[in-house]
């Protein structure tokens, strides 16, 4: 085949399959030089698959691959970064007590014997500087914030000569303004002839700094086209191949009942650090209340002392008026609180016994399920079953382990088992993470008919997108405060993404830049 | 997806081939699998043992099948195979209980001697007392004993979070020292020529034996445990919480289960269990108490709980197959043999089986291709080894 000159990197015809599943199918992809290309789509889509092959994790099953015209066979990460491939995961590669210099040298073959860290140092500082990446060379990694840390890998790669970089969701992590800060170092990399592919399935991003988008859809090409001759609403559909969405009736739910309330709550981390400060908020029946934040800001406390699984330190927490602070988890439970917690296979269920087991977690005990102190398990079996067919639960059978079941089966398995006690207060952090769009617009659908029969709901999630669609209020969360709560009148994105970043008020943002 | 795929070996270019060795991750294992990974163990480790023998100037063959002959072709081997299972089966069932749990009770050792020091204190001291009381008594004094010992365990871990592996263990010493105490001091027999033995028992404190054999009530113990533990763990609630625990104690915290609150509670019924096998030895075999109540059972208990995956109908079969061993080992003893082979045969097996069970999750495959860099990587011949 032909190949362009300006083509730094052309894949053609390239398949992977695991068992079971074939992540990609004769997918054609280039990247030109010094282009932002923006590789677009679904969880599940065969994004990943597909820049783990161009980083030599995995070997194709077919087709082949040319970089700067050369058809080459990377047979490893080593070996594509000596072709001038780099890629920053999603999950860092890092060694937490090392500095910032070592582990950019770390498994470099040069220099051979001896490390000169202070002119490596000024190396890495000289590299971080040209291209806007502020970091301390001598800062141990611990140290760093998730955003610093991601820098870290960006010139790591730099450092190691790569022309092309891959990386994998970069604004996951990120705040809104972080996320800017990285698309300016992406323009600055463009500038100096370096070309980025740009993994994400968040379309701003996409309509912001891409030049060309491949889009994915079921491990195929949908469609690779330039971002000018493209609106947004048409990369969505080419990304989902239908539009869809589900929309929150509007209901006036400020007059209802608040069910929880928490009053200047807090409580420490799991390294005895302040997780909460002076929490305050209140979900009313009927009503789903987002908490809007950068993971990591203290949802997870929040969650856990609410259902016991974690001490506050000082203030109330009350469901019904009546005080619930510091109950045992068993306590919470039986006064109505179902909980789905963000480590669903750590948390949620217990992988290795079976879906019924899994789905009498919290009905043991119950008199429908147990008789004196046996487990009726013919009961459970029913319950099991019906619990399978009304969620629509994909699995082998009801005796599988629940291991087996897929990230949005499992999920709809523990909201369905959650749900099926009538709480009066359902908390759920990310239940959506990970799922493809089919999923979660179920378990997004369940959470709404929740709603709608009055249950209230504490919906954590990081997806703005989500939050906006399925709250009726947004509360937003930085370093264990409430920046602040709207309702579904008052908010925009920028707003809410200002206070997620910590900056309290617009006018401030402004003063600042 | 999978995990990790391990490229292991270098490819080789030999005549214009290219072949490639890689280690993958199973997704899963084939379901006959557990039938087939024991047998490959065993035969493993026979063979591990066969090289020892070699080694030593004896013929493999020559003492593995006096070894067979004498524990199971003749009826006093078969008898004597029961009467070591008894202990192995009763301190298996009690050590399986709280591995199920992911708690490491390394004590039943320990608490067979203290099992078997509160079940002669019964004997001993209220000797008038009829066999339908004295047997229950002893029982009862036994299992609040080993219930006790492995507390001691087991609270540090439930309210401090210590390791429960090294105070059970240390625990073991404790307990030895203080059967030795009374077996030197104050019960020791006067009559006894100042060897470290109590006095008999009265014959009311004498579990009944099988006909004229050695075997005791202890053996039907033991079957009455695993398969009550067995009922436990699958059919009650109590059972589902020390599986869900054992399986995942994060999500037993958040449905509500005190994981404190079982740690005591299983320590207790495994404790008291081992505690039963004590007093089984000195009511049922020795009739009196003495400085060695057991040859090891609370350790060798270990083993075979692992070996039949903490499944109580498979140590049930485990148990008597070590009994069996253990047997086999004496018997061999009369050729000049040494009885240790026994003990290294049963090292061997717990080795190969953990060996093996950790390979079969992986399976190797050779891959074979043309000489052409595979750019269409022509799967060739993909041979599955193991």
């Amino acid at each position: 085949m032909p190949q362009k000159e300006e083509n730094i990197i052309e894949m053609h015809g390239i398949t992977k399959r695991f068992p079971g599943v074939l992540a990609n199918e004769n997918i054609d992809f280039s990247v030109s030089c010094g282009e932002i290309h923006a590789l677009l789509g679904e969880n599940g889509a065969g994004k990943s698959t597909l820049m783990n092959i161009l980083s030599g994790l995995y070997k194709p099953d077919e087709g082949e691959i040319f970089v700067r015209g050369r058809r080459i066979q990377i047979g490893s990460p080593r070996h594509a970064i000596d072709s001038g491939i780099g890629m920053v995961h999603q999950h860092f590669r890092l060694v937490e007590n090392f500095s910032v210099s070592q582990n950019i040298t770390l498994g470099m073959s040069t220099p051979r014997f001896r490390l000169d860290m202070t002119a490596i140092e000024d190396e890495v500082s000289a590299l971080s500087k040209k291209y806007g990446l502020q970091l301390d060379p001598r800062a141990e990694i611990w140290q760093l914030s998730v955003g610093e840390q991601q820098r870290v890998e960006i010139v790591k790669m730099l450092y190691r000569g790569a022309d092309v970089l891959i990386l994998d969701e970069p604004t996951a992590v990120l705040t809104p303004q972080e996320a800017r800060e990285l698309f300016a170092t992406l323009d600055r990399m463009k500038a100096t002839g370096r070309s980025i592919i740009f993994i994400t399935h968040k379309l701003d991003e996409v309509m912001h700094v891409a030049d060309r988008v491949t889009v994915l859809r079921g491990g195929r090409v949908a469609e690779t086209v330039n971002k000018k001759d493209v609106t947004s609403r048409q990369l969505a559909s080419l990304m989902v191949g239908k539009e869809h969405s589900a929309v929150l009736p509007d209901k006036d739910t400020l007059q209802s009942e608040p069910v929880l309330t928490l009053s200047d709550v807090t409580a420490y981390g799991d390294r005895g650090t302040t997780a909460l400060d002076g929490i305050s908020l209140e979900v009313r029946a009927g009503e789903i209340l987002g908490v809007a934040g950068v993971a990591g800001n203290g949802q997870r406390e929040l969650t856990e002392v609410i259902t016991g699984l974690r001490r506050a330190h000082s203030g109330t927490i009350s469901l019904h008026e009546q005080d619930i602070t510091n109950k045992t988890p068993l306590e919470i439970i039986n006064s109505g609180v179902s909980y789905v917690p963000e480590d669903r296979y750590g948390t949620g269920i217990a992988p290795n016994l079976s879906i019924v087991d899994n789905i009498i977690l919290k009905s043991y005990r119950s008199r429908v399920t147990s008789k004196g102190p046996f487990i009726d398990y013919d009961a459970a079996k029913r319950q099991a079953k019906e619990l399978v067919e009304r969620f629509q639960v994909k699995t082998a059978g009801i005796h599988s382990e629940a291991r087996l079941l897929s990230g949005g089966n499992a999920q709809k398995l523990l909201l369905g088992r959650e749900i099926s006690s009538d709480p009066k207060l359902l908390v759920a952090a990310y239940p959506t993470r990970g799922l493809d769009i089919g999923a979660a617009e179920a378990i997004r659908s369940i959470l709404i008919n929740q709603r709608n029969q009055g249950v209230a709901i504490l919906l954590i999630s990081e997806d703005l997108d989500e939050l906006i669609r399925l709250s009726d209020r947004i509360a937003i969360m930085f370093e264990g405060k409430i920046m602040g709560t709207l309702n579904r009148d008052e908010w925009d994105i920028e707003h809410i993404g200002l206070l997620m970043a910590g900056v309290p008020d617009i006018q401030d943002e402004e003063a600042l830049t | 997806m999978l995990g990790t795929t391990v490229t292991r070996g270098k490819e080789k270019a030999a005549q214009g081939r290219t072949w490639k060795i890689r280690v993958e991750k199973r997704l899963e294992a084939p379901a006959w699998w557990n039938a087939v990974v024991p047998m490959i163990s065993i035969t493993l480790a026979l063979l591990f043992g066969a090289i020892f023998l070699k080694m030593t100037g004896y013929s493999p063959i020559k003492v593995y099948t006096i070894m067979f002959k004498d524990t199971f072709g003749t009826r006093y081997g078969i008898t004597e195979t029961l009467v070591k299972a008894s202990p192995l089966l009763l301190s298996a069932v009690g050590v399986s209980i709280a591995f199920r749990m992911q708690l490491w009770n390394i004590g039943a050792e320990g608490q067979i001697y203290v099992g078997a020091l509160a079940a002669s204190w019964v004997a001993l001291t209220f000797t008038d007392l009829p066999a339908y009381i004295m047997i229950p008594a002893m029982m009862i004094a036994a299992a609040f004993a080993g219930g006790l010992w492995a507390f001691l365990g087991s609270a540090p871990r439930a309210i401090w979070g210590v390791n429960e592996i090294i105070t059970t263990l240390m625990l073991n010493y404790i307990a030895i020292f203080c059967v030795e105490y009374f077996v030197y001091g104050p019960w020791r027999d006067p009559l006894s020529f100042l060897f470290p033995l109590s006095p008999v028992f009265p014959k009311s404190a004498w579990l009944p034996c099988f006909g004229n054999t050695r075997i005791h009530l202890g053996l039907v113990f033991g079957i009455v445990a695993a398969l009550a533990v067995g009922l436990l763990l699958s059919r009650t609630k109590w059972g589902y919480e020390i599986r869900v625990i054992g399986e995942n104690p994060d999500a037993a915290r958040y449905s509500g289960m005190s994981i404190s609150r079982n740690i005591i509670l299983v320590m207790l019924l495994s404790g008291a269990i081992s505690g039963i096998a004590g007093m089984c030895e000195v009511s049922g075999i020795i009739h009196r108490l003495q400085a060695q109540v057991s040859a090891g059972y609370g350790y060798t208990a270990i083993i075979v709980a692992w070996l039949a995956k903490l499944h109580p109908i498979g140590i049930i079969i485990v148990s008597f197959l070590f009994g069996g061993l253990l047997v086999a080992g004496y018997s061999v003893q009369i050729y000049g043999i040494p009885a240790d082979i026994a003990t290294m045969l049963q090292g061997s097996l717990l080795f190969f089986v953990l060996g093996v069970e950790a390979l079969a999750r992986y399976r190797i495959r050779i891959i074979r291709s043309s000489p052409e860099p595979a750019h269409h990587a022509t799967p060739g011949v993909a041979r599955k080894i193991t």
